[in-house]
């Protein structure tokens, strides 16, 4: 009972839900209080409202499981480590494998950019010579598709990773875990877009045969990056590490350009060198290979409610949750709301895409808005809204992380580590900041903007945690 | 089709300005596509792709602000570029709403409040339980103001407030006042020796008001609920209140309020006390007081004699009954009163928005005039069969849940008591009208200035009718109402002004009772 002789002790300090005339009252006596800006929980939704309530009375479980997922949120350190070939780096890989973005998918499921994604990526291995033979393999059932996620990877749009493609190899250096990427290949056509013309397969083949090998030499003699100090930087830069990557990529390129002028050979260097500097968005799958890295460490613990992956097929929407295995919850994918590069419109838009929402999941991007004002114009919001979008996210997160903090906040932590039950209890749908890929294969990005996480998606995992929990 | 294009120079901006830019010129009669872009390699080709790559802006470098539109006429093309330069010599004043961002659940309003200890809860019944569990698991105490929860929840979150060590007062826990901090409906009073734990609200607020005109105070005053201590919930709040003011250095005497418990919950507080070190004063209302006595314990009879008696334990002094006219000699007055009643003016209506107060009221009044009919009677015969229309002596409580269902508080919103004032001042049978004023926290702003424009009204309706109106102030000084004012509105309107709720209730009687024996 020292609980209530605390609160006889005083001083008093009251959080306030319902009558706001009872806070104003506190604070005209001059009582510390802070005022709840209740509605009625999951929208008022009464299966729900009991669903909560029933775990509610096991959160103590849930709280210890939290608890062990947060810390190993917070005490991962990013750092990346080399780039080696999917085939022979990722564990389980096989030749005839093929990894997308977003929850399992069949191949006559998968929407255009993601077809067209695989086309090339075949083209490229070799093991077809044009995309009708490509097409036709696909179908065949002799290709193995699998979710990135399923094997420690994350990949951009259609997220297509084969054998032969160079990937960053990120590792978690508290607990050992390791996470891979893809290569960003710049904007316009380009493969994870669904472009497969036989300039993207060379550009592929160059990324391969000269960048890769390249910045692998100088990230080795570098005795890597550690990610997590670059992403900190970035975010006092003004980027949120999703949408805008202009000063983490800097950052990455001034890191590594000493040693990348000694290892490189000195007939490409200039080659290398224009490629980082062109693409603002380099360091965008580095970014969610760190991310992906930091979130597998506090995924399987049982009883947690961590998300630790939200992403997109472009037809569904998918979530993984650290208590509950494996297993991905899933809804039909959103379309996003933003703004259009000249020539297109909405209906040119596919539904939502890629694994980039990691980099929300772990607190950055949409979650990190406030960090990067300069791209809150894409749904034609101001500063403010920028502010106001990271604000909203914080009753949803589990924690903040005191790495990555936001100068316009006061250099507050970003809100981190999606937990469901907040999620559904408020109705707040998590943010992410995106790219918009036209519907149809090759044509590329057509925009970028905001979407919501869909509320079915933690609905769902609800119901799988009261089942496992109660 | 008309393309126009215009080339800026060495005038960089933002692409994602320039994108909405763009988005807005698209929106404009007969534009069919519009670009502003800064004219790079990779915007060049997305020109060419969609056939407005004009040979002018193939030309100009990746440093150079381009605008090119597709339109119908030359008319709408002059315009698009033009309303295009303007767009982008608009100065971005445009400001983003700020809000003021609270925090949406109790979770994130204990991170935003380090040290937070109380969950003040007042949201609709359905959903306050869970919000107290909530309260609970973040290790708050609870102040439950919300009513309508089901008694099985009660019992279940006091249930996990005591393992947890927690206070959980409520639900219906209309006042407590902790550490000097008043909660929901409260006064302002002194702070003293004297621990109150009560399962009523307004019992509480003429308590620790009384207790401060007897020059007394409070050091905690601990709500329960109203339910506490029925055998179902066995006054767990109660027991843990008395624990916690038993230890609290602050607090010297202990006064128990509460409704009638149930038998075994009444007998588990009887032995609780008798242990108790500090001296305790019990006042059960409509209660048993030669069982409290026989206990060995201090009884009262009303709220009233209560809070004496605490004070002359806190002062060190032998708990007595109040003395007749502790307040003052009121003959005078009542008899003038009386003087003014017409031969068939023989009732009492008391219109209560406290209901500890009204069955305070009740007590005393059945002593000295017989049956009070009510919507809570004293006894189960004396149930009025429409609560909204007095039989004989009346008194409603008028915030009880027939009256308060989909609607304020009538201490919040006096209008369904201006109403019913009407009604009864209509009666030509009514004698006195008995009413109580509750000031402080929580309650309407001038609850007094509302009770006497509602007299002056009754009085122009109905000149001939004549009841003498009575009225108390449960309030203090310190109140946002403050007591001296709100006696002054109320006088000035006529209305007879007493220092208590059971002297108030004395004096309705006592100009009925001189009434009556002067008919005869």
């Amino acid at each position: 009972m020292t609980l209530s002789r605390d609160l006889i002790n005083g001083p008093v300090k009251v959080v306030n839900v319902g009558l706001e005339s009872f806070a104003h009252d506190l604070t005209s006596l001059g009582v510390a209080n802070i005022h709840v800006e209740w509605r009625p929980p999951a929208n008022g939704d009464p299966h729900l409202v009991r669903l909560l309530a029933l775990i509610e009375e096991n959160i103590d479980v849930i709280n210890t499981a939290n608890q062990k997922a947060i810390n190993r949120l917070l005490e991962a350190q990013p750092k990346l480590i080399d780039i080696k070939l999917a085939g022979e780096v990722i564990p389980g890989f096989e030749r005839n494998m093929i990894l997308h973005s977003g929850p399992p998918i069949t191949w006559s499921k998968m929407c255009g950019p993601m077809r067209g994604a695989v086309i090339g990526a075949l083209i490229y291995e070799g093991l077809a010579d044009n995309a009708e033979q490509a097409e036709k393999l696909a179908a065949s059932g002799e290709i193995k598709f699998a979710p990135c996620h399923e094997y420690s990877a994350v990949g951009p749009m259609s997220g297509i990773i084969s054998a032969s493609m160079p990937v960053f190899v990120v590792e978690n250096e508290t607990a050992g875990n390791r996470a891979y990427s893809n290569f960003n290949e710049g904007l316009g056509k380009v493969l994870r877009f669904g472009a497969n013309s036989p300039e993207i397969i060379e550009r592929l083949r160059w990324i391969r045969d000269v960048l890769a090998p390249a910045l692998r030499n100088a990230i080795l003699a570098c005795g890597g990056v550690d990610l997590k100090t670059l992403t900190a930087k970035a975010l006092q830069m003004g980027d949120e590490c999703h949408n805008r990557n202009l000063a983490a990529t800097s950052l990455l390129t001034r890191t590594l350009m000493p040693a990348l002028v000694k290892t490189c050979p000195p007939n490409k260097l200039e080659e290398v060198a224009s490629f980082l500097a062109k693409n603002d968005h380099f360091y965008l799958n580095i970014s969610m290979a760190a991310c992906k890295a930091i979130l597998d460490a506090a995924h399987g613990i049982p009883g947690s409610t961590l998300v630790t992956a939200m992403a997109r097929n472009g037809v569904e929407f998918g979530i993984r949750v650290s208590g509950l295995g494996n297993e991905w919850f899933t809804a039909p994918a959103p379309y996003v709301k933003g703004l259009y590069f000249p020539g297109y419109n909405d209906e040119d838009a596919n539904p939502d895409l890629g694994d980039s929402a990691i980099t929300e999941t772990c607190g950055l991007g949409g979650f990190a808005m406030a960090a990067a004002p300069a791209i809150v114009q894409f749904v034609g919001g101001t500063p403010q809204d920028a502010l106001n979008y990271t604000l909203e996210m914080y009753n949803i997160t589990l924690t903040s992380n005191p790495a990555y903090t936001i100068p316009n906040l006061g250099f507050r932590p970003t809100p981190t580590g999606i937990d469901v039950l907040k999620v559904v209890e408020t109705g707040i749908n998590p943010i992410i900041n995106t790219g918009i890929a036209h519907r149809e294969a090759g044509v590329g990005q057509i925009g970028a903007g905001l979407v919501r996480a869909p509320m079915e998606c933690f609905v769902a995992a609800l119901h799988r945690l009261a089942e496992t929990i109660s | 089709m008309v393309i126009r294009w215009l080339i800026k120079p060495k005038m960089y901006q933002d692409s994602v300005k320039l994108m909405k830019l763009s988005a807005e010129l698209r929106k404009q009669d007969g534009v069919k596509q519009a670009s502003v872009i800064m004219a790079t390699e990779m915007n060049k080709s997305t020109l060419q792709d969609i056939g407005m790559l004009v040979p002018e802006v193939a030309a100009a470098n990746a440093d150079d602000l381009a605008i090119i539109v597709a339109v119908d006429t030359e008319e709408q093309a002059q315009k698009a570029v033009e309303l295009a330069e303007k767009l982008l010599n608009r100065a971005e004043v445009q400001q983003g709403e700020t809000k003021q961002q609270f925090p949406k659940t109790l979770r994130s309003a204990v991170e935003a409040l380090p040290g937070a200890n109380l969950a003040l809860i007042s949201v609709p019944g359905t959903y306050a339980a869970a919000e107290a569990l909530k309260a609970l698991n973040l290790g708050l105490n609870v102040h439950l103001f919300s009513d309508n929860v089901t008694l099985e929840d009660e019992v279940r979150l006091k249930q996990i407030g005591t393992k947890k060590g927690l206070l959980v007062m409520g639900p219906d826990c209309g006042t407590a006042i902790i550490d000097g901090v008043p909660l929901a409906f409260a006064n302002v009073v002194a702070r003293g020796k004297i621990g109150i734990v009560g399962a009523s609200g307004t019992g509480i607020q003429e308590a620790t008001v009384l207790i401060e005109r007897l020059g007394g105070g409070i050091s905690h005053a601990i709500g329960t609920g109203g339910r506490d201590l029925l055998d179902e919930v066995g006054g767990q709040m109660m027991l843990l209140g008395i624990d916690l003011l038993e230890d609290d250095p602050a607090t010297e005497v202990i006064l128990l309020i509460s409704k009638p418990a149930g038998p075994r919950t009444a007998n588990k507080i009887l032995d609780r006390v008798k242990q108790c070190k500090k001296p305790v004063v019990v006042n059960l209302l409509k209660g048993d007081l030669n069982a409290i006595q026989s206990a060995g314990v201090v009884g009262a009879a009303t709220i009233e004699d209560a809070a004496y008696k605490a004070v002359a334990l806190a002062n060190g002094e032998e708990a007595v009954a109040m003395p007749e006219n502790y307040w003052g000699d009121y003959s005078k007055q009542i008899a003038m009163l009386e003087s003014q009643l017409g031969p068939n003016q023989r009732y009492i209506r008391g219109l209560f928005t406290g209901g500890t107060l009204a069955d305070e009221a009740m007590v005393i009044l059945s002593d000295i005039v017989g049956d009070i009919f009510s919507n809570i009677p004293l006894k189960p015969e004396l149930k009025l069969p429409s609560a909204r229309k007095s039989h004989k002596h009346t008194i409603v409580d008028l915030g009880d849940d027939e009256f308060t269902r989909g609607r304020p508080h009538p201490m919040i919103d006096p209008l369904p008591r201006n109403e019913r004032l009407m009604q009864e001042y209509a009666d030509p049978e009514v004698g006195v009208i008995l009413c109580d004023v509750v000031t402080g926290y929580g309650s309407h702003a001038d609850p007094a200035g509302e009770l006497a424009r509602a007299v002056a009204r009754a009085r122009d309706a109905y000149p001939s009718n004549n009841p003498a109106v009575i009225a108390f102030v449960c309030g203090t000084e310190a109140d946002p109402q403050p007591l001296s004012e709100q006696v002054k509105v109320l006088e000035k309107e006529g209305i007879f002004v007493l220092p208590s709720n059971a002297e108030a209730a004395r004096a309705a009687g006592r100009i009925i009772k001189l009434h009556e024996s002067r008919r005869v």
